[in-house]
């Protein structure tokens, strides 16, 4: 059965879409178009002496070792944080979807830290994480292990990746939630019946079942990891020591607020804006496909 | 009735405007948090109230970076501020500003027929805000200095006389093994700041080039040469202590602050800025005292270079000339000697002016508060030079992260002194030929 509505004219329809058309335009297509504009330019800060410089600012970027590393920085990060993210938030919807006393308080306290803004949960992170003033950082070091991430690039990293993470949990938990309570009883209860045990069902049933979420929450949890985390790691360790948690989106910043370099920075966005275009295209292709099957 | 109320009302209302618009507003930006930023509203009050032409309106615009950045978005929208309160490391970035993007206090000055003598102002304060030539580019207004601090407790338990604090490095490498020897002090020493104080004060203090080009005060083609043997020597000597445990670095900026402020550190490097911070929130006997020198470099050191902000005189499009004359009248007004006296009074800010110094003096400010002369004395010592009258590099706040990035590198182990300044040096430079064609354009 065909269910859509045809309009007679093109005068109202028109009329209907304006609003999200002026909305889409005003917050989207221009600022991206500026962003896209500036990055063919150099300019200084003051926007006063514009000169066009065709692709120079992506040459350079993409010559920059600096750069590279950078990036290859992002893709670990996004993918550790995604990864631990997805599993503990999997797990921990796993348990909650049983009947337990308390199921609600659990849920509802689980959901929580989503709450908190990067640059508090930060603090909260530094409070047990500092080398000198953490509970546990403080520990760590009455105990032989030299802990301090303002030296230590591969705690840093660790540092970041599980304060970033551990935002996340909450919003994963919820969609996993959700997902495993709309896989029908009666497949569990007939695996159940065939003699499938509890990791053994769950590989096999509930997991390819929840694929949907998971694929949806993969693709929220990778842009989450590369553009969310600037607050929590620019309030953690400013990108350093070195550049060992400098992500893409914090170089950005740096690039563009700090340095005041307008052009390489909008270059960087534009290739930012470009990944994201791409994984939301893989989205929909994929989420699309499953919809018509 | 109602016909005429409205008559009157309308015959009232133009009235009312005009004697409204008959007073110059002046928008002034800062970046000045609590306390600090009551002290800047009661210049602006007491400016308001002292004349009755003129109303300052002091708007706090957040962080220096943010308060810079805003008023850049700002100039860029026809919006800009009459006035801005800018970092020192923004300096090279608005003295550089192409066109008119701001008036410089000797134009402002020779415009509006107010004078404003870059003579009243205390030497390597003006220098670091003035063109080669002399003439002041901008007001000077908070100004602090880097200054040694240590835990006369720590000392005494080390063994050292807490009343005398090393004046040399090797004096602060002997009690920094000491206060570590005896355990006096979790940490021996750290340092905030540590590219403004490990390089850039160092450097001043020993009249060694930052930068070649009068450390980029000639011209824009400035190259960092901040990696020469003698600033090798003292990266070295703060590698070498982290080796053996005397310095602990810990992290960037002011970030090792709370470190002393807690006791934890015996010797601790930060800006003068600090002491209000620790007259109120330390409690255990400290000291200040002048930077270390090394007397194998320099016999006796020079001045050391400022650090805080300035104030700039932002252009924007329809700005009437009245305008300009009223940002004058307020920068005189804050240059006077007892308004700048009651202002390094009350912040822990030094004197810009050389008024507000001798005022201080009369008033015995310095004997109630021993030390609080120390960041000036420590200003105004010896004769300034090229070396040590500041730095005027675009893109400052970039290079000094890349200081922080290299340096971190090494005392991670992973590069030699050496290697860290020289890779400094030539991604600094590569940042700054991209400040350099960026003004071209």
């Amino acid at each position: 059965m065909e269910r859509r509505t045809v309009f007679g004219g093109w005068l109202l329809p028109m009329l209907l879409v304006l609003p999200q058309l002026l909305l889409t335009g005003f917050f989207f297509y221009w600022p991206a178009g500026e962003a896209v504009w500036s990055s063919l330019t150099t300019q200084d800060a003051f926007g006063q002496g514009v000169v066009f410089v065709g692709l120079d600012n992506f040459a350079d970027l993409l010559a920059d070792p600096l750069y590279r590393q950078s990036a290859l920085l992002t893709v670990g990060f996004c993918l550790a944080v995604a990864g631990l993210a997805m599993g503990l938030a999997l797990a921990l919807a796993v348990f909650a979807d049983r009947e337990i006393r308390g199921k609600s308080t659990y849920r509802t306290l689980l959901i929580w830290p989503y709450a908190i803004a990067p640059a508090m949960s930060a603090v909260l992170f530094l409070f047990i994480l500092d080398p000198r003033v953490g509970l546990l950082g403080r520990w760590l070091n009455q105990h032989g292990i030299d802990w301090d991430y303002h030296l230590n690039g591969g705690q840093a990293l660790t540092m970041v990746v599980l304060a970033s993470a551990w935002k996340q949990v909450s919003y994963n938990f919820i969609f996993f939630l959700a997902g495993l309570q709309s896989i029908p009883r009666a497949v569990t209860e007939a695996a159940r019946m065939d003699g499938a045990k509890g990791w053994h069902r769950f590989r096999t049933i509930t997991f390819p079942l929840l694929a949907p979420t998971t694929f949806f929450l993969l693709v929220v949890n990778v842009v989450y990891a590369a553009f969310d985390t600037f607050g929590t790691i620019n309030a953690l360790t400013h990108g350093g020591p070195g550049k060992d948690t400098e992500t893409l989106v914090l170089k950005v910043f740096r690039d563009g607020v700090v340095n005041q370099d307008i052009g390489s920075s909008s270059a960087q966005s534009v290739i930012l804006m470009l990944g994201v275009i791409a994984i939301t295209a893989v989205q929909f292709r994929f989420m699309g496909k499953k919809v018509t099957e | 009735m109602k016909r005429r109320t409205l008559i009157a009302a309308s015959a009232v209302v133009p009235f009312a405007q005009a004697r409204a618009a008959e007073k110059t507003k002046i928008v002034w930006w800062h970046a000045m948090t609590a306390a600090l930023g009551e002290q800047v509203n009661r210049i602006a009050d007491e400016f308001n109230k002292s004349q009755d032409a003129v109303e300052v309106q002091a708007i706090f615009k957040g962080g220096y970076a943010d308060t810079m950045n805003a008023a850049i978005a700002a100039f860029r929208a026809g919006q800009a501020p009459h006035l801005v309160q800018v970092f020192e490391v923004g300096t090279g970035t608005m003295i550089n500003a192409p066109g008119k993007v701001v008036k410089q206090v000797w134009e402002l000055s020779k415009e509006t027929g107010v004078a404003l003598d870059p003579k009243n102002y205390i030497g390597a304060v003006r220098g670091y805000y003035s063109l080669p030539d002399g003439r002041m580019a901008s007001m000077p207004f908070n100004s602090s200095t880097a200054v040694m601090w240590y835990s006369k407790d720590a000392f005494k338990k080390a063994g050292l006389d807490p009343e005398k604090a090393p004046a040399t490095w090797q004096d602060v490498v002997k009690a920094a093994q000491a206060i570590k020897a005896k355990d006096a002090a979790e940490i021996p020493m750290t340092s905030s700041w540590v590219s403004w104080i490990q390089l850039e004060q160092y450097g001043a203090l020993h009249n060694l080039p930052f930068a070649t080009k009068e450390n980029g005060f000639a011209g824009l083609d400035a190259e960092l040469s901040f990696n020469s043997k003698a600033h090798v020597k003292h990266i070295d000597r703060l590698l070498a202590m982290a080796k053996d445990g005397t310095f602990k670095y810990s992290g960037r900026d002011n970030a090792p602050d709370q470190l002393l402020v807690s006791g934890k550190a015996g010797i601790h490097f930060n800006s003068s800025g600090m002491r209000g911070d620790m007259v109120k929130s330390a409690k255990f006997e400290w000291g200040e005292a002048l930077l270390p020198f090394d007397p194998e470099v320099i016999k006796a050191p020079l001045n050391s270079i400022i650090g805080g902000a300035s104030l700039w005189t932002m252009t924007a499009p329809n700005r009437t000339p009245a305008e300009y004359k009223a940002v004058a009248q307020f920068l005189q007004f804050i240059g006077k000697a007892e308004n700048d006296a009651y202002w390094h009074q009350h912040t822990g800010y030094v004197p810009v002016t050389l008024g507000g110094f001798e005022l201080s003096q009369k008033q015995g400010f310095y004997e109630k508060n021993v030390g609080a002369d120390l960041p000036v004395r420590q200003l105004s010592r010896g004769t300034v030079t090229p070396n040590s009258k500041g730095l005027r590099l675009g893109r400052l706040v970039e290079i000094r992260n890349i200081v922080y990035e290299e340096l971190e590198k090494a005392f991670q182990g992973g590069q030699t002194g050496q290697q860290a300044l020289d890779a400094a040096a030539a991604r600094g430079n590569k940042v700054l030929r991209e400040f350099q064609k960026s003004i071209k354009a």
